[in-house]
């Protein structure tokens, strides 16, 4: 029994590293057709990264170790972090192994790495852009702490998979504070995957630029794999968001054998499909915010989710 | 303690649910400077509160409270937008944002608002014997809100929204705490509203017409010479 679990381990780590790509393809799909342009194939990220990974590398002469390891760094704890959210079931290995805060330390390590290899090359828009992050990033961490504890106070615990298992155990209540919760959690996604609010993905003006900016200086295979970590980052931040209000099809502690597990990837495709065209219709609706507006953004988040815990006791159901 | 109607366990939660929603979009109107947004946000919680009467009236059998829910869709979801969109239209202020508003600070003070009401709620909603008296402490945070939209603004017509809005807390306040006021009450609530937008609609023009434009700051240079 003991061995199955980490078969079952291997392959959602596996599935959430080879879909990551394309979830990211369905969301530029999505807004393409939105805003009525032509859409790439959904597999341009997958054409992209083979691109990458077959050119040479080039390296600035002022590069250090850090600016070569950082890629493999990214990419390493972006793949740890899929281990560990509940994507597919809850009774993993890894799973248990850590909390959600721990997962928000996992994504600040990259983040932190990311900046500092940025500011490595000493280039004016590397560490522009690693400044901006920072700043995102210490506005967004406390904002998604109080979405995740507002998660906790429900069901009592911070752990990813306590709470789908919580979850599953009273399906019928739908707590108040959950809306305030989810909002606030929408909010930090968009601003932690550099999404459009706040940053623009396809963007070409270095001004404007937060996310690449810091990229710039990568090429071919390190490029590749950063993206690739920037792809499993959002589909982690995804599977977060399903974890902590969508949890319906996850197999959950106890659920035997193949068929929870088959329903669950059905499950999980079904809602990466429907969340991918609502964040692509929320970037279609809403115009990219002055990086001065950003903070308050995100202060409206962070109000969002303590107006969350507030809400919950006053009129917290059960 | 006795229940007037003992409700289901479902609906108290989409009530609270809805509640939570009003106060949700208090939030929103307080964030936004666009006046346009504004009125939007205002007829989607008009929506809500008609929403969550029509619920209490489905669950506690008070046939009245249908007739209010319906006023509600009448007045604040058809009527009153209309006339606010029309009226910004005429005065040439679709485009109007509050630039001056520093709003990380006014949604600080908006969450200490919303502590005081839930506070002040408490031992007020202990005496109230509805199932719904939970939301009074809501109903008071969307008064008290409404309270700050109208006092940080500068721009006529998002004051007009703020008392509007303001009407709209008191309403959802006397659904939840006491099941409804009497109807002759509240068809005279209903007209003074409208009268009050007409009213404040030719305001707007005779502001526009003494200072070319819709910033209330200029009224404090109104004196007598």
């Amino acid at each position: 029994m003991r061995g199955i679990t980490f078969v079952r381990q291997f392959g959602e780590v596996i599935l959430a590293i080879a879909i990551a790509p394309l979830f990211a393809g369905w969301i530029a799909q999505c807004r393409a057709w939105m805003q009525s342009r032509s859409a790439p194939p959904v597999t341009q990220p997958y054409r992209m990264l083979r691109k990458l990974f077959n050119k040479d590398a080039a390296l600035a002469e002022t590069a250090s170790p850090l600016f070569r390891i950082t890629p493999y760094v990214l990419f390493g704890t972006m793949v740890l972090a899929a281990a560990i959210i509940p994507s597919l079931a809850t009774d993993l290995p890894f799973a248990r192994a850590a909390d959600a805060i721990a997962l928000i330390g996992l994504f600040a390590t990259a983040r932190v790495f990311l900046s500092l290899a940025a500011m490595d090359i000493g280039t004016g828009f590397g560490s522009m852009g690693a400044r901006r992050e920072m700043m995102i990033g210490f506005l967004a961490e406390p904002a998604l702490l109080m979405v995740l504890f507002n998660a906790s106070l429900l069901y009592g615990s911070t752990a990813l998979p306590s709470l789908v298992d919580g979850y599953r155990a009273h399906p019928t209540i739908i707590d108040p504070s959950v809306i305030f919760a989810a909002v606030a959690f929408v909010m930090v996604l968009l601003a932690e995957n550099a999404r459009i609010p706040i940053d623009n993905p396809a963007t070409h003006l270095e001004l404007t630029m937060i996310h690449e900016a810091m990229l710039l200086e990568y090429s071919a295979r390190h490029l590749a794999l950063v993206e690739w970590a920037s792809y499993l980052k959002l589909f982690n931040y995804a599977c977060i968001g399903f974890a902590l209000f969508v949890p319906w099809g996850i197999a959950i502690h106890g659920a035997d054998g193949g068929g929870a597990l088959a329903l669950s990837i059905v499950a999980l495709l079904g809602k990466l499909v429907v969340a991918g065209s609502a964040l692509a219709l929320i970037e279609t609706l809403s115009a990219k915010l002055r990086i001065f507006r950003a903070p308050e953004f995100l202060a409206m988040a962070f109000l969002l989710a303590v107006l969350g815990l507030l809400v919950h006791l006053l009129l917290g159901a059960r | 303690m006795h229940l007037l109607h003992p409700f289901t366990v479902p609906v108290i939660n989409v009530l609270n649910l809805l509640a939570a929603c009003l106060l949700l979009l208090s939030f929103a109107m307080l964030s936004r400077r666009r006046t346009q947004r504004l009125i939007t946000l205002f007829a989607w919680q008009g929506g809500i509160l008609c929403l969550s009467t029509s619920l209490v009236a489905y669950s506690s059998g008070l046939h009245e409270l249908y007739y209010s829910a319906a006023l509600t869709l009448l007045l604040k979801v058809i009527a009153l937008p209309l006339i606010l969109r029309r009226l910004i239209y005429r005065l040439g202020a679709e485009w109007d944002s509050e630039t001056m508003v520093n709003i990380p600070v006014t949604m600080l003070a908006g969450l200490m608002l919303v502590i005081f009401a839930f506070g002040l709620a408490q031992p007020i909603s202990m005496m109230a014997t509805t199932i719904t008296r939970n939301m009074l402490g809501i109903a008071l945070a969307v008064i008290l809100l409404s309270f700050l939209m109208m006092i940080t603004r500068r721009k006529a017509v998002t004051q007009v929204i703020g008392f509007l809005a303001m009407e709209n807390g008191l309403f959802f306040a006397a659904t939840s705490a006491t099941y409804g006021m009497p109807m002759v009450i509240e068809l005279g609530i209903a007209l003074d509203v409208l009268v009050g937008v007409f009213i404040l609609g030719l305001f707007f023009f005779q502001i526009r017409e003494q200072f070319e434009s819709l910033d209330l700051r200029n009224m404090e240079n109104l004196k007598e010479e």
